[in-house]
């Protein structure tokens, strides 16, 4: 029997700006229902890797397979296979003209061109996933940090994605508000969710994770269980930063 | 005083000629109708284009813009409106005001629309483009109404500057409201008519007028 | 192609109309530029005597102002070149023009003045008085510097906008550009001076129109 296909496959990733190289050949696979989480300084690269895994950013050279399709290739239709892969962003990125509900059913109605009653019921059960149903007909400049950023995982949660990626979704959150959000992606993870989540959030990571990846000057650096990267990382990169950012 | 009242507000003259400047403020209407929505799409156009990002045609764009912005629009009505015959283009007269405003609208409105659209983040794009919806979907339902609602006050301001471009017209006799008060002015040898005209202007105008100042204050003090 | 070339280029009509049209640029400068100075220095002055807050005074300045905004400037020099004669008010062509966009910048102006003036933060007022510092020092010193640097985009733009409604003084017999472009239009039955007439007025205002997308770079607030 052969290995089941990963959902994502990257193969060789590099991406340049300019003289910049964000991303030196990043090979990455994840695996159904698995979650990565990365790790890494900043500027790093984190942010474009997750970028080119939905061409967000167009990736110099290399390959990135999602569920065995190359998304590269020029035959394929990005728009289509975007919304099959969810995106989260650290500033949100709610939509201010558009309710919460709004928000989520754009795509749906525009996207997946499902009539307005549809749509309206498949967001509102999106919005209830992530505990804001009652909130359907809030702006966003009325919810709080942790509420927006549970909309916009509603936003892409609502088109019924087979991946979803993350990049700190928490960082510009108030602490007392981190944990919702976390709390929103606890259950995705336990309801089969395959997920690439960089963040900072290391104990999430340590209970959450399968695998954790260190990344330094666009390089995969080491990968391992969480436990084996917390507790005994083997490269003194890794140590380095696990030491300033845990403070000890 | 009673010269004041004869010459500016004679009723009895008003009396006589106001289906004459009846007939002028329906053109004035219809010319508003015309330009106002031309010069909108014109821009959009403009703006659209611009926001592709495509160096050689910025570069012509911006050239377009700050050309048309560079004439009076009078003077372009005039070069417009007699030039045309000249090359063997003979249009009606509402064709050939229509030409000359769109050029010249077309060039502010772009200018305010490309500003909006500026002024919206990367985020807002990235967001929707990462859940399937297309550029110019993204563009029509995420960038657009957020890009007018910021620079609505610019919008209505540049409107109401359009809309006292019509009065332009009159030079090349297009009958609206200005002409035929001027005309009116010529049959009875009387000013009230002219009088007449600036009152209409200001009643139809002066609540922009207010608006616009409620609106300026409040996104100035954003800042 | 020919045929643009005949009416739109004849190098002969263009030699034997360029000193008309040169002197037209000179009115239109000296208009432009007395036009500019009045027409801000009265703003100012009308947005400094609104930061008193005497409200009679103040419902004249709004009412001026709104007036003046509201109102096509070509409406306003026709009724004051053909109207105000009939009640003992006359003035030549040069003096109408001039006094009616100085009205008009000055009444655009004073909005944006004030608009300025009321974005800086009510602190401000409150830190400079508590030091002390009298009104006019207080508006002079603290607030006046804040308020400007926001004006000038808008200031700028606008002062451009009303410097070519300069054009429009041809309505009422000056001599300036486009007077003298129609009339040697007429002489020759060709376009050409016409054609004349846009060149220099692209030469006057394109460098502007190029300077004030600068100004709106380097002074406009990021929306
Ligand atoms: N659009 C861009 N243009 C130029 N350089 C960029 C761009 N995006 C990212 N970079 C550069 O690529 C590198 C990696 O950035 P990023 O992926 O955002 O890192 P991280 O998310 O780990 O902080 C940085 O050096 C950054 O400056
Ligand atoms: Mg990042």
């Amino acid at each position: 029997m052969t290995a089941p296909l990963p959902m994502l496959d990257l193969k060789g990733v590099r991406k340049s700006f300019g003289a910049i190289e964000a991303l030196k050949g990043i090979d990455l696979s994840v695996a159904r229902q698995e979650l990565v989480f990365i790790i890494g300084p900043s500027g790093s690269g984190k942010s474009t890797l997750l970028r080119c895994c939905n061409r967000l950013e167009e990736p110099t050279a290399g390959q990135v397979l999602f569920d065995g399709v190359d998304i590269l290739s020029p035959g394929i239709d990005i728009n289509e296979t975007r919304r099959h892969i969810g995106m989260v962003f650290q500033s949100f990125n709610l939509y201010p003209h558009l309710t919460a509900l709004g928000n989520v059913t754009l795509a749906l109605r525009r996207v997946l061109k499902l009539p307005r009653d549809d749509a309206n019921e498949r967001g509102r059960a999106a919005l209830d996933e992530v505990g804001l149903a009652e909130r359907a007909h809030a702006w966003p400049n009325e919810l709080s940090g942790g509420q927006q950023q549970r909309v916009a995982i509603a936003r892409a949660l609502a088109l019924e994605p087979k991946v979803m990626l993350f990049d700190e979704p928490t960082s510009a959150l108030d602490p007392e508000l981190v944990g919702s959000v976390l709390d929103v992606m606890r259950a995705m993870r336990e309801s089969g969710m395959t997920m690439l989540v960089v963040s900072h959030e290391m104990g999430f990571a340590r209970e959450a994770a399968d695998r954790v990846l260190f990344m330094d000057e666009g390089e995969v650096v080491e990968e391992g269980a969480p436990a084996r990267i917390f507790e005994a990382p083997a490269h003194a990169r890794t140590r380095e930063f696990l030491r300033r950012v845990t403070g000890h | 005083m009673e010269a004041l009242i004869y010459n500016f507000f004679n009723l009895e003259i008003l009396l006589k000629v106001h289906p004459l400047l009846l007939k002028g403020f329906w053109m004035t209407l219809q010319l508003c109708l015309l330009v106002v929505p031309l010069g909108i799409a014109g821009g959009l156009v403009v703006a659209v284009a611009y926001s592709f990002h495509v160096r050689w045609l910025n570069w012509l764009l911006i050239a377009y813009v700050d050309f048309f912005r560079s004439f009076p629009p009078l003077v372009l009505l005039i070069l417009v409106f007699y030039g045309l015959p000249f090359i063997g283009l003979e249009v009606p007269s509402l064709i050939a005001v229509l030409i000359a405003f769109l050029l010249n609208t077309a060039s502010y409105y772009g200018e305010i629309f490309r500003a909006g659209i500026e002024s919206i983040g990367r985020g807002q794009r990235e967001a929707a483009r990462s859940t399937g919806l297309t550029g110019l979907q993204t563009m029509v339902y995420v960038v657009l109404p957020q890009a007018v609602r910021n620079v609505l006050p610019d919008l209505i301001s540049n409107t109401l500057e359009v809309i006292k471009f019509t009065a332009l017209a009159s030079v090349v006799a297009l009958p609206e409201l200005l002409r035929m008060g001027r005309v009116a002015q010529g049959l009875t040898y009387n000013p009230t008519p002219l009088i007449a005209v600036a009152l209409i202007y200001l009643a139809l105008l002066w609540p922009i007028v207010r608006l616009l100042s409620r609106l300026e204050r409040r996104t100035m003090a954003k800042r | 192609m020919n045929r643009i070339a005949e009416n739109f280029f004849d190098l002969a009509v263009m030699a034997k109309y360029l000193p008309s049209i040169i002197d037209g640029v000179w009115v239109t400068i000296h208009l432009a530029v007395l036009i500019v100075l009045s027409g801000l220095a009265l703003g100012f002055v009308l947005a400094v005597v609104r930061a008193f807050q005497i409200r009679p005074v103040n419902w004249l300045i709004v009412l001026v102002v709104d007036v003046f905004r509201a109102l096509p400037p070509i409406v306003i020099m026709i009724v004051f070149y053909f109207a105000l004669p009939f009640v003992g008010i006359s003035m030549s062509g040069f003096v109408v023009a001039w006094l009616s966009l100085t009205l008009v910048l000055a009444s655009f102006a004073e909005e944006i003045f004030w608009t300025g003036i009321l974005s800086v933060d009510r602190g401000q007022w409150e830190a400079a008085r508590s030091t002390g510092l009298g009104f006019l020092q207080t508006l002079r010193d603290v607030v006046l510097p804040q308020a400007v640097r926001l004006t000038i985009p808008p200031l700028t733009n606008r002062t451009i906008v009303i410097t070519k409604s300069t054009a429009i003084a041809s309505v009422v017999a000056v001599q300036e550009i486009l007077t003298q472009a129609s009339a040697a239009q007429a002489f020759s039955a060709n376009t050409t001076p016409l054609t004349m007439a846009a060149i220099a007025y692209l030469i006057i205002f394109f460098p502007l129109v190029v300077l004030s997308r600068w100004v709106e770079s380097r002074f406009g607030w990021k929306r």
